[in-house]
């Protein structure tokens, strides 16, 4: 791997790691598991400007972290479904061509916050989680639409290197 | 509006996505039905039932693992959590059938359920 490589990958982890941090100083927003996903920014930004691979190592290596430095295996579990779950979908509208970062970052928002619930059901062994769906399916819309908008921005400012 | 028009796509993702959500909400809405009693499983496991019309207060768990589980009006909410997170206990009170309240860290799922208790000893128990 490339000097440069290594650079940055440590950078935009790095940067995703203090969106993570950052998002854990929010205030709770009333339902669990409804929050902005900021740690997607970097993510979104690493799938339009670098590659899906760069994306599933920013995402992957970021969840592993979270997992050391602030949670537990349960929480482990959790962010790793959604974010794998959001990766597939995301990669997978990112790779038609027809969406902007807006409408990948929405979807990604929504399969995230399915994942997580799809896990939930299965530690918890219950299906009884069914009022969750709706409301994390449209709070992962609306989170989406911010951080889609917003890693556009990114992606359209940040001057491409070499 | 030209970003209307250069973002079509994610626009009509954005507005399919919503209905979805939308009607998945209206769906439990419409079919809700006021809950006869709780279930409380730890574990998966059924640990009790208790009806909602009886006021209660009971201590679930043990040592560094409790919650604190209140029946009130017809109600029932978490009014205390040992672990760090609490949400639990921010998550207010559940009175619908189906509606449930979750403490991950300690595996326990409360769930309103329809009817009746079929066990009256485990409410007691």
């Amino acid at each position: 791997m490339k000097a440069s490589k290594v650079a940055q990958y440590g950078l935009i982890t790095a940067l995703a790691l203090v969106l993570s941090y950052l998002e854990s100083l929010l205030p709770p927003l009333g339902v669990p598991g409804v929050k902005l996903g900021l740690p997607n920014l970097a993510v979104v930004f690493a799938l339009y400007r670098l590659s899906w691979k760069d994306a599933w190592v920013t995402s992957l290596v970021r969840v592993a972290l979270v997992a050391l430095l602030f949670g537990n295996g349960a929480s482990l579990a959790y962010s790793a479904a959604g974010a794998a779950l959001s990766l597939i979908v995301m990669g997978l509208l990112w790779k038609t061509g027809k969406f902007s970062s807006v409408g990948v970052s929405v979807a990604g928002g929504v399969a995230h916050n399915a994942g997580q619930i799809l896990v939930a059901m299965a530690l918890l062994e219950t299906s009884r989680l069914a009022w969750y769906l709706p409301v994390l399916w449209i709070s992962g819309t609306v989170a989406g639409v911010l951080v889609g908008v917003v890693s556009g921005v990114l992606v359209k400012r940040v001057p491409e290197k070499k | 509006m030209n970003w209307l028009k250069t973002h079509r796509n994610d626009v009509l993702l954005i507005a399919v996505l919503l209905i979805l959500g939308g009607a998945l909400a209206l769906f439990l809405y419409i079919t809700r039905q006021a809950g006869g009693y709780v279930s409380v499983r730890v574990d998966g496991e059924l640990l009790m039932e208790l009806p909602l019309r009886e006021d209660t207060q009971i201590v679930l768990g043990e040592e560094e693992h409790t919650n604190t589980l209140v029946i009130e009006n017809g109600t029932a909410r978490v009014v205390e959590a040992s672990c760090p997170d609490q949400i639990c206990v921010n998550q207010g009170a559940v009175r619908y059938a189906g509606e449930s309240i979750v403490c991950l860290p300690h595996k326990l799922v409360v769930t309103v359920e329809g009817g009746q208790a079929n066990d009256v000893d485990a409410a007691t128990r």
